[in-house]
């Protein structure tokens, strides 16, 4: 990618947004926005990146948004309404965050749009991906996510949907969703549900920084940072998670190549998180995944700390998938016979985890005819080519 | 400000409430009006008659067909609606989740075209 586009990318959101509060219109913003990455790759090669790149985008389609307003203005009002944008907004009631970029990602995060198109939008409006990177990462043709990504945005205008960060009343339920379309994002990026490619690095790479940009606009909100910590700490083991095309299961993971970095950042947040003393659901999974992290080898893990800390997540989210996960720390610490009682009680034969949880309890409880059809119905379960592979390869040890 | 249709879903299930339960609907959904009002979002309501009511009429030909039912074979139909003024959708949906809860019943939101200069 070229520097011009480095960093319009990187400035996008910003731009977008800025565009959309003064405009009240994504169309226009994306038009104009478009229109100056064309003035950028014209002029900064030959004159520097200017010092302040975003200020001089957003600037530069600001006024080329006025332009086309202008060229357009047919009827008076047109008219009237275009030379009006040449006052900027009076500034706003000081109080809650007021950064443009914040207002938008709770309109692309609106309870009223789909969820695929909320994750669509927020990738094209917050990261600056092109529809087409985007139809590419969730495997469907380009034209279909334009289709859901105009359909969307045509919803918001016709239906009001409002450009603003919610009302302290509704601002906590209303965050929750948009942590949940970035952590989704994230996963669709580390674990694919479908398709060869294990792990999408450039969809993680996005959540991340989402979740940087939420951190930077909410510095007290300790879910936020929860998040942040909880993508950092899977994120650092990435490299060590596949090799030679099969998912390495923790336990087995090259330690060594692991990113201390991220885990260093990790570890602070959730250090200050603990201080905050709020728990919540990212908070939690962070934590634990900080115990993980915190092991050098797998023999060393605090199995006992993991598992109080799924307690306390199943208090916050009592699902099945949080009780699967403890049955696993279960097994480290009252033996596989006790978790695989856990694991049976729970309803998600649908899941590929829960099979290849049983078909390794069962492994080492030497039950092998029980563990074989396991690991079948977890291959069946997973379209994830490198997790077929690695449950095929313990299948494959099973005594006869 | 735009324009927004409450429209309440009643299914045939919904048709089995108790006269105690029916009385305090009415007042709840009475109570849901009044605030509606006094806030000035309140621009028209109304509670529709059982669908055996319902007549259909097509007039898209020379000559006009009427027929007795509802336009749909459906097991929902529209119970009533509100239609009030609201400055965004955020604030049509808060109206529409209290109308729902008065009224017990589902109720889709759906914003009116703008209406022409």
């Amino acid at each position: 990618m070229r520097e011009v586009e480095r960093v319009f990318r990187e400035e996008y959101g910003r731009v977008v947004a800025s565009l959309v509060r003064r405009f009240g219109d994504i169309d226009v913003a994306e038009e104009a926005a478009a229109e100056a990455l064309l003035v950028a790759l014209d002029k900064w090669p030959a004159e520097g990146t200017p010092p302040n790149p975003g200020a001089w985008l957003t600037t530069t389609a600001g006024n080329k948004a006025i332009d086309r307003l202008r060229r357009e203005a047919k009827g008076h009002d047109k008219h009237r309404q275009a030379m009006q944008m040449y006052d900027d907004e009076p500034p706003e009631p000081t109080g809650v965050v007021t950064d443009d970029r914040l207002r938008l990602i709770f309109t692309c995060c609106h309870p009223a749009l789909a969820p695929e198109a909320r994750v669509a939008l927020t990738l094209r409006l917050l990261g600056g991906l092109t529809v087409g990177e985007i139809a590419e990462a969730f495997f469907v043709p380009e034209t279909t996510m334009a289709q859901r990504i105009t359909r969307a945005k045509k919803k918001i205008k016709v239906a009001r949907i409002p450009y603003r960060v919610p009302a302290p009343a509704d601002l906590t339920e209303r965050l929750a969703g948009v942590l949940a379309v970035v952590y989704l994002i994230f996963n669709e990026g580390y674990l694919s549900t479908s398709g060869a490619a294990p792990i999408r690095e450039e969809l993680t790479g996005e959540a991340i920084r989402l979740g940087r940009v939420l951190r930077e606009l909410l510095p007290d909100v300790p879910e936020v940072a929860g998040l942040l910590a909880l993508m950092l700490l899977i994120e650092a083991r990435r490299k060590a998670r596949v090799a030679g095309g099969e998912l390495v299961p923790l336990r087995e993971q090259d330690r060594g190549g692991w990113d201390r970095d991220l885990i260093g950042e990790g570890h602070a947040l959730v250090r200050e998180c603990l201080e905050t003393n709020r728990p919540g659901h990212y908070q939690l999974l962070a934590a634990i995944n900080a115990v993980h992290t915190d092991a050098p080898t797998a023999a060393d893990t605090d199995w006992a700390q993991v598992a109080t800390l799924y307690t306390q997540l199943y208090a916050v989210s009592p699902t099945p998938v949080v009780a699967l996960n403890r049955a696993v720390a279960v097994a480290e610490l009252d033996g596989p016979e006790v978790a695989l009682a856990e694991v049976d009680r729970l309803a998600l034969t649908s899941y590929h985890a829960w099979h290849a949880t049983r078909a390794d309890l069962l492994r080492r409880l030497g039950r092998s005819a029980e563990a074989r059809a396991a690991y079948d119905a977890a291959i069946a379960a997973t379209a994830n080519e490198a997790e077929r592979a690695y449950l095929s390869r313990r299948r494959g040890t099973l005594a006869t | 400000m735009t324009h927004y249709l409450l429209s309440v879903y009643m299914t045939e299930s919904d048709e089995t409430m108790s006269e105690e339960e029916i009385q305090r609907t009415y007042q709840a959904v009475d109570d849901f009006n009044d605030k509606v009002r006094s806030a000035g979002a309140w621009v028209f309501a109304g509670g529709l008659e059982p669908i055996e009511s319902a007549t259909t009429v097509d007039g898209t030909k020379s000559d006009p067909i009427v027929t007795d039912g509802p336009f749909a074979e459906s097991k929902e139909h529209l119970g009533g609606f509100w239609v009030i003024e609201a400055p965004d959708l955020d604030a049509a949906l808060t109206w529409a989740k209290e109308g729902s809860a008065a009224c017990a019943g589902k109720v889709e939101v759906r914003p009116f075209q703008p209406e022409p200069a």
